[in-house]
């Protein structure tokens, strides 16, 4: 990226579909200047030939022409149809993450993005990513809207309290390129961002290791799990457990109480933990406290990596569009979120503390 | 009529007319006469224009460098609040149908007045005090969560003037219905005897279509901000998810409302776009059932397209491809239109006066707005291009190259009927080139800003983007300089300016065949229409062949 002068006027092009997107761009460029051209022309050639010659004259009237009327209706129509087609094209690909995805996951806040690698590294306003690999972000935020725009990779996606959203790319690139929050966000929306950092595999494994990994998700996930939330007390212990089973319930049906069945996704697990009663597995009776209040937006995401792993999935799972997922009932932190210590919460901070002095 | 003295062909000031019947405050204030309530509205959406408009030129100064250093990031939020806000709900909706529909529409269908003049009057008060609830929220300290409102920011974590200037908005929008409302029965039930449906004006078209969206659409944002309030002062839990709510929810009322709002936006300035066009042609409009029904389409087909505001919002990537399609099926109706003003020009009799010139800068700049408005159509392109400067250029394009071009050009064109002055022509195609220059100066850059990813609402940005800032703010300064002018010119025509006189470019509308400035009831005798819409020969049964002798030995204007 400059620093300074002349602006190029495209971004760079720094993801796998990034091309797809400058295409359809200089497409609608030809399709506007076709369009321009005939009629600034038009407008010229009349405006001096037609050009009032006697004061107050009476030009020959003309009614119009049915003729007319459906070429310029039919033309346009089918052209912007090319247009929607390719829109659409595109924007499956931007939207549809593939199923062999690094996952990476981001937590916005006033003001500013934080991550969380699959190996426990955690970084703010900041996002390093390998060459070549393709990444989705699943994406919350823990006060307002925000939205996780990089010009380079021609994407984006809000972030919406409450619910999960996602966002995929494989940078094509290495380099450093802009981060933006691009959802207004209060005082210092303008501010909310930094940079992703493209980096060859093994510059990216260099600073995978030169950063303090804590636990990666799925350990703080079971820990939360075992010991500091207590649910294996009723989520583990086979045939006579109280609550339901978790094991390999990710990404199957679920059958819940009253006939109807769930998807056990990302949403309705947070939403099992938020707001329990609302979605009651089958055979299982409503006495699951709720632990609205008690779970940051954080240890949420480590406690669906959590449960993911046992059925063994790692990674992404099939998902789509920027919010697949349903509105979850409850989000537990936008009020508390004002009060909260900036950066990580205390448990992963003493826990990133306790890693480093066993080194 | 009014009368012309023979030698020097100079006009008489109607003795008797809307302007001096009654001259007390009362006699204004308590007017039914809709001229005089669209004289008020004209001088109250100007002083909002005008502070919309010192709020955009600070913006502009601002971003003239990376740094927030001329405003602390809060103000700027404000500031961009504030002029959308301003520039929406003060002066765009009410623009064109306030001042300019109110005045003509019952004086194009040969009426006295609208059906409903009470109605009218009321409405004028209702804006004026949700202007005044929506002016005394800045003063106390302003609102910073943008035009739009977005929830949980605008009803959980902002501590600003919400509520003052949302319920100035949401009082607002009912003056905007009663006004919709108005129009719509004045039309069905007042035309003049031969004034058929296809009979008229285009202008008439617009506005009924206009207000079609109106009465539908504005109820949904008076719940919104109902509901808005609701969870903001009593803490139901309607959008907030903390408390049960949906985000996204709100994104939808909103935009049911406000993409509509767009066509209220547009649609007049088509209306008056249609009339120059056609009379500075003075040829038959091409294609008068396609503009007309055209108008009708976009109101209704501008319904079914908000969702193309929440492409990456949460939205199912299907409903995201829904709304794509339909936002193109959008653009034909705008596309027919074009084509016709254009076709209207071909082997006219053009003649270039200020309205004339207003009417093609529109023309230019609409072409634009529309075709980058398929850009932002473009699903998968506007992933990249939403909440870009892109953005911001395109419905700048669409809003101010539109609507406010327009606006000016009706003002013009209907300034000596208004008035019966006629203003300095020199001074007036000046402002309008100064317009069209420094418009594209200022919006043109944003829309390169906008792909290279600069984001909207930033108060400060990257270095790189500086360049393109200060052409924009430089083109700004021009476009200020383009605004004022027609207020001074203007103003000093209705001292200076000569009598216009009933008909000053011989036009057969039926406001051109009354005296300029028209008598309280419109028409001394009541009109019967014996012609088509935009018929300038001898049929129009205007008196041609005495105009073509007077204009030659003492050119009028």
């Amino acid at each position: 990226m400059q620093a300074s002068g002349w602006v190029p006027l495209f971004p760079e092009q720094a993801s796998s579909f990034a091309w797809q997107v400058d295409l359809l761009y200089f497409y609608l460029i030809v399709v506007s200047i076709v369009f321009t051209i005939p009629i600034v022309l038009a407008i010229f050639v009349f405006a001096i030939k037609y050009r009032e010659k006697e004061k107050f004259a009476t030009p020959e009237e003309i009614h119009g022409s049915m003729a007319l009327e459906a070429t310029w209706s039919f033309i346009p129509f089918v052209v912007s149809m090319t247009i929607f087609l390719g829109g659409a094209y595109v924007f499956y690909n931007q939207y549809t993450p593939p199923v062999d995805a690094m996952e990476i996951y981001v937590v916005g806040k006033q003001w500013m993005w934080k991550a969380q690698h699959e190996t426990g590294q955690r970084e703010i306003n900041e996002l390093h990513v390998p060459l070549g690999r393709k990444i989705k972000l699943t994406m919350t935020t823990e006060d307002v809207l925000h939205s996780f725009f990089i010009p380079a990779f021609r994407t984006k996606a809000d972030v919406v309290p409450g619910r999960y959203t996602y966002l995929w790319f494989e940078p094509t690139k290495p380099g450093k390129y802009h981060l933006f929050c691009a959802e207004y966000c209060g005082l210092n929306h303008s501010g909310m961002g930094g940079w992703v950092y493209v980096m060859e595999q093994k510059d990216y494994d260099n600073w995978l290791s030169g950063n303090a990994s804590g636990q990666t998700p799925v350990e703080q996930g079971k820990d939360l799990f075992e010991t500091k939330l207590g649910c294996a007390s009723c989520h583990e212990g086979g045939p006579a457990q109280r609550g339901a089973k978790l094991e390999g319930i990710y990404g199957k049906q679920v059958k819940l109480v009253g006939g109807s069945t769930v998807v056990a996704d990302d949403a309705y697990i947070r939403n099992s933990i938020l707001d329990p009663s609302s979605q009651i597995v089958d055979g299982f009776s409503p006495i699951m406290p709720t632990f609205k209040g008690q779970v940051t937006e954080e240890q949420l995401l480590a406690l669906i990596a959590y449960v993911k792993s046992l059925s063994g999935v790692t990674g992404s799972t099939p998902t789509q569009g920027p919010g697949a997922a349903p509105p979850a009932a409850a989000n537990t932190s936008n009020t508390a979120a004002v009060n909260r210590p900036p950066a990580n919460t205390t448990s992963n901070r003493a826990s990133t503390q306790s890693a480093n002095s066993n080194r | 009529m009014q009368t012309q003295d023979e030698i020097t062909g100079e006009f008489q000031r109607p003795k008797l007319n809307y302007l001096n019947n009654g001259t007390t405050l009362k006699s204004w204030l308590l007017t039914k006469d809709h001229k005089r309530i669209a004289l008020m509205y004209l001088i109250s959406v100007s002083a909002f224009f005008m502070m919309g408009g010192i709020y955009a030129s600070i913006i502009r100064l601002e971003l003239l460098t990376p740094a927030s250093d001329l405003l602390e990031t809060g103000t700027y939020n404000k500031v961009f609040t504030q002029h959308g806000i301003l520039m929406i709900f003060f002066f765009l909706i009410p623009s064109i149908p306030a001042v300019l529909g109110n005045f003509l529409i019952p004086i194009m269908i040969g009426a006295k007045d609208l059906a409903l003049p009470r109605v009218n009057l009321l409405s004028l008060y209702l804006y004026w005090i949700g202007g005044s609830f929506a002016l005394w929220g800045l003063m106390q300290g302003g609102v910073d969560t943008g035009w739009t409102f977005y929830v949980p920011y605008s009803t959980t974590f902002s501590n600003t003037y919400v509520m003052a200037v949302g319920l100035g908005i949401f009082i607002n929008g009912f003056s905007s219905i009663l006004t919709g409302l108005n129009f719509i029965v004045t039309v069905h039930t007042m035309r003049a005897p031969g004034m058929t449906w296809f009979r008229l004006p285009l202008f008439v078209w617009a506005h009924y279509a206009v207000s079609l969206v109106m009465v539908l659409g504005t109820p949904v944002i008076a719940i919104t901000i109902l509901l808005m309030a609701l969870e903001r002062v009593a803490h139901v839990g309607i959008f907030d998810p903390s408390i049960g709510g949906d985000p996204i929810l709100f994104q939808h009322l909103f935009w049911f409302y406000s993409h509509p709002a767009v066509y209220i936006m547009v649609l007049p300035g088509m209306g008056v776009v249609s009339e120059l066009i056609s009379n500075f042609s003075r040829k038959k409009i091409f294609g008068y059932e396609f503009i007309a029904f055209s108008s009708i389409a976009i109101a209704v087909f501008g319904f079914l397209v908000w969702g193309h505001h929440m492409f990456v919002s949460g939205q199912s990537i299907y409903a995201g491809m829904v709304f794509s399609f339909l936002t193109m099926v959008v653009a034909v109706p705008s596309a027919i239109k074009m084509f016709n003003w254009t076709a209207t020009m071909y082997k006219g009799s053009i003649s270039y006066d200020t309205p004339m010139l207003y009417g093609i800068g529109f023309m230019g700049l609409f072409l634009i707005g529309g075709l980058t408005g398929l850009f932002l159509g473009a699903i998968g392109l506007t992933v990249h291009l939403t909440d870009t400067y892109f953005v911001v250029a395109h419905f700048h394009y669409v809003m101010v190259g539109g609507q406010v071009i327009a606006y000016l050009g009706g003002i013009h064109y209907w300034w000596p009927k208004i008035t019966g002055k006629m203003y300095s022509e020199f001074w007036g195609k000046i402002s309008a080139m100064l317009v069209f220059v420094g418009f594209n100066l200022t919006f043109f850059p944003q829309f390169i800003l906008g792909y290279q990813g600069m984001p909207r609402r930033y108060a400060a940005y990257p270095p790189e983007f500086q360049v393109l800032n200060i052409f924009s703010t430089a083109g700004a300064s021009v476009l200020a300089i383009g605004f004022l002018m027609p207020a001074i010119y203007l103003i000093h025509s209705l001292i200076w300016g000569k009598e216009a006189g009933p008909n000053p470019w011989m036009l057969p509308g039926l406001e051109w065949r009354t005296s300029s400035p028209p008598p309280t009831e419109n028409f001394l005798e009541p009109p019967v229409v014996t012609w088509e819409a935009y018929e300038f020969g001898e049929d129009s049964g205007l008196d041609l062949e005495e105009a073509r002798r007077r204009a030659a030995v003492a050119p009028v204007a």
